[in-house]
């Protein structure tokens, strides 16, 4: 093998290589440098950015031996090389100060994309050399280094303050109460500093000894019957371990999170559903001969017609996609006499809308490692979002008892529902059964792409009816989604769509029958919105369309029918208490009205608000008329706005409950760990759980640590999905930290000799306060202090949780189907080529009611995030399939928002306290994405007079109907 | 099977040459390895003995003035040309041209000359190529010679280069002079694929307030990087305004008859944005040389 000298981060290295190997690989895999990430290996994505001889480069393509003698920057080298003496940072004095002002600023999340990121924004301040950077700069620089989860505004800020030209966390992060000590404080989360140093551990970045790794060989076609599968050329292959099929699955052949009907293998004789079905899986001494070996695996299919779309699938004569049939569910809701109420209605309209699959496009693809301990116990090292169900389903596919196996949760980079189902968790267990030794899976993006579920595609058509005077009489609502091959989460998902297909609006007759239908397409599954993305896409377009026709305000026709307190849903569900939809509707209006009248004041010299041809403006002038636009040039310009609702938690019935232990330790100043089996997909929930506990225990924030997704060491906090971890493992947090803190109270009030309640946690002390004012009154004891005395006394110092949410009620029993709702409104402003089609976000105003925010800095960051996922929904994303082969089976096929897309985002907090959330908090993950597609698309209309009813929106269609004078993409 | 087993980076062309020759067929050039590896992983490209590197060939990765022609060696990246002064003043289109392939990372080892070899009709270096009349350098076992461009292209991703045996080792064109400009636009579709829904690219020279001379490439509207020839010559003698430009609509669509590529654009769009592009393109360029001001549209995000 030829040897490769260079430098990498200041020192000489040498080292041999293959001469087909490439930087990354060498970097990670050779020189342990495992900082540097590899999203696609297709030099897309930037995840993997390095700076060779001052130039950053994609190492993923960046052939090995081409860096001979040159200079390497990974991200392990920036914080010892560039040691900032910057007094002002108090965050970790040695990183540089890129890494300070990401963790600043919360601009890491998931962490995937941090070390790429920072490299290329490193690259570009070393050529700045100090000069000031601007937005366009930054924006250039970073314009294919892709993040997922923040939607850059705080990378943008982070690297501003980077160069010194600070920006205050004030300035931007959205007013929220304060009042307490540690809860509503912005706060940076607790691995930032691992993540941007690199040191941060996912699932590929960890490796055993002896280490094997598998391949899993895909059906590449969509629907056929499996004649024959020959594994024996694979197995004679030197160095292949491993060649396993349908018969070698001991236990449960399916697997699935409600319903089990995703083989774990497909068997001979048997069929294969979508692209993605394993066939055989394969464990070699490499991953280039377990390759090979896959392709020395022959399988002969008996192709069988497609069903290509949810509407097909529903025909009485659609070939069948499992033997029960294509029809997953009929899910129906219904409130009232709809036809009644259609009946009454001065108005009545009616419009269908289609909705594409769409991909989570996280930047860490999926990766498992199994293997067997001493023990014979079997562990699964994976970066999921539900540790405990991934147990049992390992455990049934295995034959063992539950106890049997642990899922060692590793950092996950980005999950957005996309990493729910099981993907190589079982197979990594059946290997390393077979072989006996530790197994690896890794997908490629490819892989990714093909095989994990997807956001459901939907056809919705929505019926309102209204009076004259704007109230709203009846909606109905009817929904085809896509499930694809297996079920995943389909049912829940459609659920959820379907009982938010009505908006969030009080409509005493309402209606709504969603058709969950099996096709050959990829699954789909969970996906941020859970749903309701589609249905108030729908809605809310219809919406602004009723409203014209109505000629009411589309803010005022909101207002007359928005959900309050008191309002009873579409379910049947009496609102009692935190319903902040109006006043998130007031912040977005009123922001709305200021930006406008800038703008005219700007521009009223210029006189530059000509009303566009063709569209009639409804209203005369006045500063601000919602709907109307403007014109630059060949460019259009109009704000759009929609609403919208998200359920937090599981609720119709189900038992939504999480576990935390709390053990509390002397060492230092005293600590406390947490301990749960949640996931931290990236939306922040190690700070939400820190600082409930700190809160309670009266600790700094930086004295609680978090351990998450161990199925030995943490208890079981459920499955991270539906906005519910803030809810429901904060709630099970701050009950397992006050239970902790009786404890310590009983004993500190003993030592101290004064009564426990006279005993204040504050400061990381425990303090004798009896005045009236909470004074001390000079007992006190450290935090460490009290636990030693705990442990003198043979007093445990840890205990378990386990919180259960309020009860709901199932799915047409009404009552409550769920414990809380979140609502925003957003609005967004775009613009619009008249000439090409082209559409640009270039504002958004968002308010958010959440309840309460429990960490401001966080909470910012799923919003903007969600938001810029959002735009990808309206604008960019698409994973359509042609008779059931998926087209973007490579990342340059499937856009996401990149830094270019980022809009100028205002945000507002609501803070409509739920009584049974931790500190009044509900969820956010998911309704910061939610409005935001129709608000762009209803923008879209009032610009150009075009109503979009297809997402994406396609500049090609669009341009055509304007060009051709049609009112609707449909 | 491994993608390649030999790794080369050869100092001079002969030895390039000679490496090529040892592998007699087997070997390949790579340059920023930004379309091959990508071919080569995605199974679009054959696996192969060696790779041959021209990156670090001394003398490649210039950009030089001889006589009035502007030399770029096949070693010179995206990078290098958004930033060469030279290029800005005298080869604006293909400085816009650069300036919109991929990302910093994707331009810093991306080559012109890798743009040009793969053949791709619609490559946005190619059509700003196109328009400014370049020749292609190639060096083989049998000596170095000059060839037109467009005779270069035999079909989409079909070269007459063959990179298994010869190596494009530069390319020239004249610079713009005295009453000369050139600039480059394109239009993108957001979701997926890289490459442009369409591209245009002009380089024009005005005299007295008339076109003098004027080309036009704009791309993909043929399997091989076309060239508005009808266009270019009703536009010769007019004004140079937009009232020309206007008029020379027709003939561009009767001359250019776009098709639809799936997942890309429907002919249909593109008829529509022709005529936008020309109108943007020539614009720009005539305006550029009208104020004298040629700074390239590079510090804008697309
Ligand atoms: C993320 C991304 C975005 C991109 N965006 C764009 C875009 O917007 N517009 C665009 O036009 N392109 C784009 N590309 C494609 C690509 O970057 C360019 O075509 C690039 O210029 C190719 O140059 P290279 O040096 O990387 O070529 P290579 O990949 O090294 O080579 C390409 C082909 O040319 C041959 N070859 C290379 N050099 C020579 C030589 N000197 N002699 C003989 N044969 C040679 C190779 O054998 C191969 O067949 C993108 C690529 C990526 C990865
Ligand atoms: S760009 Fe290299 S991993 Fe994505
Ligand atoms: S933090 Fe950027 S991808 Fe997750």
């Amino acid at each position: 093998m030829p040897a490769l000298n260079f430098t990498v981060n200041g020192k000489p290295v040498s080292v041999e290589v293959k001469p087909n190997e490439f930087l990354a690989e060498v970097l990670r895999y050779k020189l342990g440098l495992t900082g540097t990430k590899i999203g696609c290996n297709e030099a897309e994505c930037g995840s993997c950015t390095v700076i060779v001889d001052g130039q950053p480069v994609v190492s993923c393509i960046y052939p090995a031996l081409k860096a001979q003698g040159a200079q390497i920057e990974t991200i392990e080298g920036v914080a010892a090389q560039a040691y900032s003496p910057n007094p002002k940072s108090k965050i970790q004095n040695q990183l540089h100060p890129l890494q300070e002002n990401f963790i600043k600023h919360g601009a890491v999340q998931c962490g995937f994309c941090t070390p790429g990121m920072i490299m290329q924004a490193k690259a570009l301040l070393d050529r700045k050399q100090g000069e000031p950077v601007t937005d366009e700069e930054i924006k250039i620089a970073l314009k294919d280094t892709y993040c997922r989860c923040t939607g850059y505004v705080s990378i943008a800020n982070a690297i501003k303050s980077a160069n010194g030209q600070e920006i205050s966390l004030a300035d931007y992060l959205p007013v929220t109460k304060h009042g307490y000590h540690v809860v509503g404080e912005a706060k940076p989360r607790p691995d930032a500093v691992a993540k941007v140093t690199g040191a941060a551990k996912y699932a590929d970045d960890v490796v055993f000894p002896d280490m094997l790794f598998g391949a899993t060989l895909r059906a590449g076609v969509p629907h056929a019957l499996i004649k024959k599968i020959d594994t024996s050329k694979a197995q004679a292959l030197p160095g292949v371990h491993a060649v396993l099929t349908h018969a070698d699955v001991p236990g449960r052949k399916n697997h699935g999170l409600v319903t089990i009907d995703w083989p774990v293998l497909c068997a001979c004789g048997d069929k294969v559903r979508y692209v993605g079905d394993a066939i055989a899986i394969v464990a070699a001494d490499t991953q280039e001969i377990a390759q090979d070996a896959l392709n020395l695996i022959e399988v002969d299919y008996k192709l069988l017609p497609v069903v290509d779309t949810p509407e097909f699938a529903h025909q009485p004569d659609a070939p069948r996609v499992h033997e029960k049939g294509n029809l997953l569910k009929h899910i129906k809701v219904a409130r009232g006499d709809v036809e009644q109420g259609f009946a009454e209605a001065d108005v009545v309209l009616e419009r269908t809308y289609h909705t594409a699959s769409t991909d989570h496009a996280f930047l860490e693809p999926e990766c498992a490692i199994g293997r067997l301990t001493d023990e014979g116990r079997y562990e699964i090292y994976v970066g999921s979002q539900i540790a405990y169900q991934d147990r049992d389903q390992v455990a049934a596919s295995l034959g063992v008892p539950k106890e049997q196996v642990r899922i060692v949760g590793t950092l996950i980079g980005g999950g957005f529902g996309g990493k729910e189902d099981i993907m190589g968790q079982i197979h990594v267990a059946l290997l390393a059964k077979a072989t006996g030794r530790p197994v690896k899976i890794l997908y490629t993006r490819h892989e990714s792409l093909i095989a994990h579920p997807k956001r459901h595609a939907t056809t919705i058509t929505v019926k309102l009816g209204a009076k004259k005077n704007g109230r709203l009489t009846a909606a109905k609502a009817e929904l085809y989604g896509d499930t694809g091959a297996y079920a995943s989460l389909g049912e829940k998902v459609l659920t959820r769509a379907t009982t938010h297909a009505n908006g969030p609006y009080d409509v005493a007759n309402a209606k709504s029958d969603c058709f969950a239908m099996y096709t050959n397409n990829v699954p789909a599954g969970a996906f941020r919105g859970f749903g309701v993305t589609q249905s108030c896409f729908a809605v809310e377009m219809t919406m602004d369309e009723l409203a014209g026709r109505l000629g009411i305000d589309p803010i005022e026709l909101r207002k007359l029918n928005s959900l309050q307190v008191g309002s009873t849903t579409n379910t049947g569900q009496v609102l009692l208490e935190s319903v902040g939809l109006d006043e998130c509707l007031d912040h977005v209006v009123a922001a709305m009205k200021a930006d406008e009248a800038q703008r005219i004041a700007a521009q009223r010299t210029a006189a530059q608000r000509t009303p566009v041809p063709g569209i009639a403006a409804q209203h005369t002038a006045e500063p601000f008329i919602y709907g109307q636009p403007w014109k630059i040039g060949h460019k259009n310009y109009a704000w759009g706005l929609a609403v919208g609702y998200k359920n937090t938690g599981l609720g119709g019935g189900a038992n939504d409950c999480a576990g935390a232990e709390i053990e509390v330790y002397a060492c230092g100043a005293g600590t406390a760990e947490i301990r749960t089996s949640s996931a931290e997909i990236g939306q922040g929930l190690p700070g939400v759980l820190a600082a409930v506990v700190a809160e309670e225990l009266g600790l700094p924030f930086e004295q609680v640590t978090v351990l998450l997704s161990d199925t030995d060491l943490t208890p079981n906090g459920g499955p991270t999905t539906a906005s519910r971890q803030t809810y429901v493992s904060g709630n099970a947090a701050r009950h397992a930290a006050m239970q902790m803190r009786e404890v310590m109270s009983r004993v500190a009030a003993e030592r101290l000799d004064v009564s426990p309640d006279s005993l204040k946690f504050r400061n990381g002390r425990v303090e004798h306060a009896d005045d009236n004012n909470g004074h001390s009154r000079g007992k006190s004891a450290s935090f460490a202090e009290v636990v030693e005395w705990m442990q003198a006394e043979g007093r445990s110092t840890k205990l378990i949780y386990e919180y259960t949410a309020p009860e709901t009620r199932p799915l047409g029993q009404g009552g409550d189907m769920h414990v809380a709702f979140s609502y925003a409104a957003h609005a967004a402003l775009v613009e619009v080529d008249t000439e090409t089609g082209e559409v640009k976000v270039l504002k958004v105003i968002a308010a958010h009611d959440i309840g309460r925010a429990i960490n401001p800095l966080a909470l910012e960051g799923q919003i903007e995030g969600g938001i810029v996922m959002g735009i990808g929904n309206a604008l960019t994303e698409e994973f359509p399939h042609e008779q059931g082969v998926p087209w973007a089976q490579w990342l340059a096929r499937y856009k996401m928002p990149s830094i270019k897309h980022m809009p100028e985002i205002k945000s507002f907090i609501v803070e409509h306290e739920i009584s049974s959330g931790p500190f009044g908090a509900k969820g956010v993950g998911e309704i910061s994405s939610i409005p935001i597609t129709p608000a762009i698309t209803n923008a879209i209309a009032n610009a150009v007079g075009v109503r979009v009813r297809r997402l994406p929106v396609d500049q090609d269609t669009l341009l055509r109907a304007m060009k051709n004078g049609a009112k609707s993409v449909d | 099977m491994p993608l390649w087993n030999d790794y080369h980076l050869p100092l001079s062309v002969d030895e390039a040459v000679g490496l090529l020759a040892r592998y007699d067929g087997k070997a390949r050039v790579v340059a920023g390895g930004t379309d091959l590896i990508l071919d080569l992983r995605q199974g679009h490209a054959p696996p192969v003995e060696a790779l041959i590197d021209v990156t670090r060939i001394i003398g490649l990765n210039e950009i030089r003035e001889a006589a009035d022609f502007i030399v770029i060696g096949a070693g010179v990246t995206h990078s290098q040309i958004v930033e060469s002064q030279l290029l800005q003043q005298k080869a604006t289109a293909l400085v816009e041209a650069s300036y919109v392939v991929g990302g910093p990372q994707v331009r810093n080892v991306a080559t012109l000359g890798g743009n040009v070899a793969h053949a791709l009709p619609a490559a946005d270096g190619t059509t700003a190529l196109n328009a400014l009349d370049a020749e292609v350098e190639v060096a083989s076992f049998s000596g170095r010679r000059w060839i037109p461009f467009t005779s270069l292209f035999l079909g989409p991703g079909k070269s007459a280069i063959d990179s298994t045996r010869e190596i494009l080792t530069a390319l020239r064109f004249k610079a713009t002079g005295e009453n000369e400009a050139s600039a480059f636009s394109r239009i993108m579709r957001p979701q997926g694929v890289a490459l442009p829904i369409m591209n245009f690219a002009a380089k024009v020279r005005v005299l007295d307030q008339q076109i003098e001379k004027v080309a036009l490439a704009v791309a993909p509207v043929a399997p091989t990087p076309f060239r508005c020839q009808q266009t270019e010559a009703f536009l010769t003698g007019k004004p140079a305004n937009f009232e020309s430009i206007d008029g020379a609509v027709a003939v561009l669509l009767s001359e250019c008859k776009p098709r639809t590529s799936p997942h890309r654009a429907t002919g249909a769009y593109r008829q529509e944005v022709l005529p936008v592009l020309l109108r943007r393109t020539l614009g720009k360029a005539i305006e550029r040389v009208k104020t004298g001001e040629v700074m390239p549209e590079i510090y804008k995000v697309e």
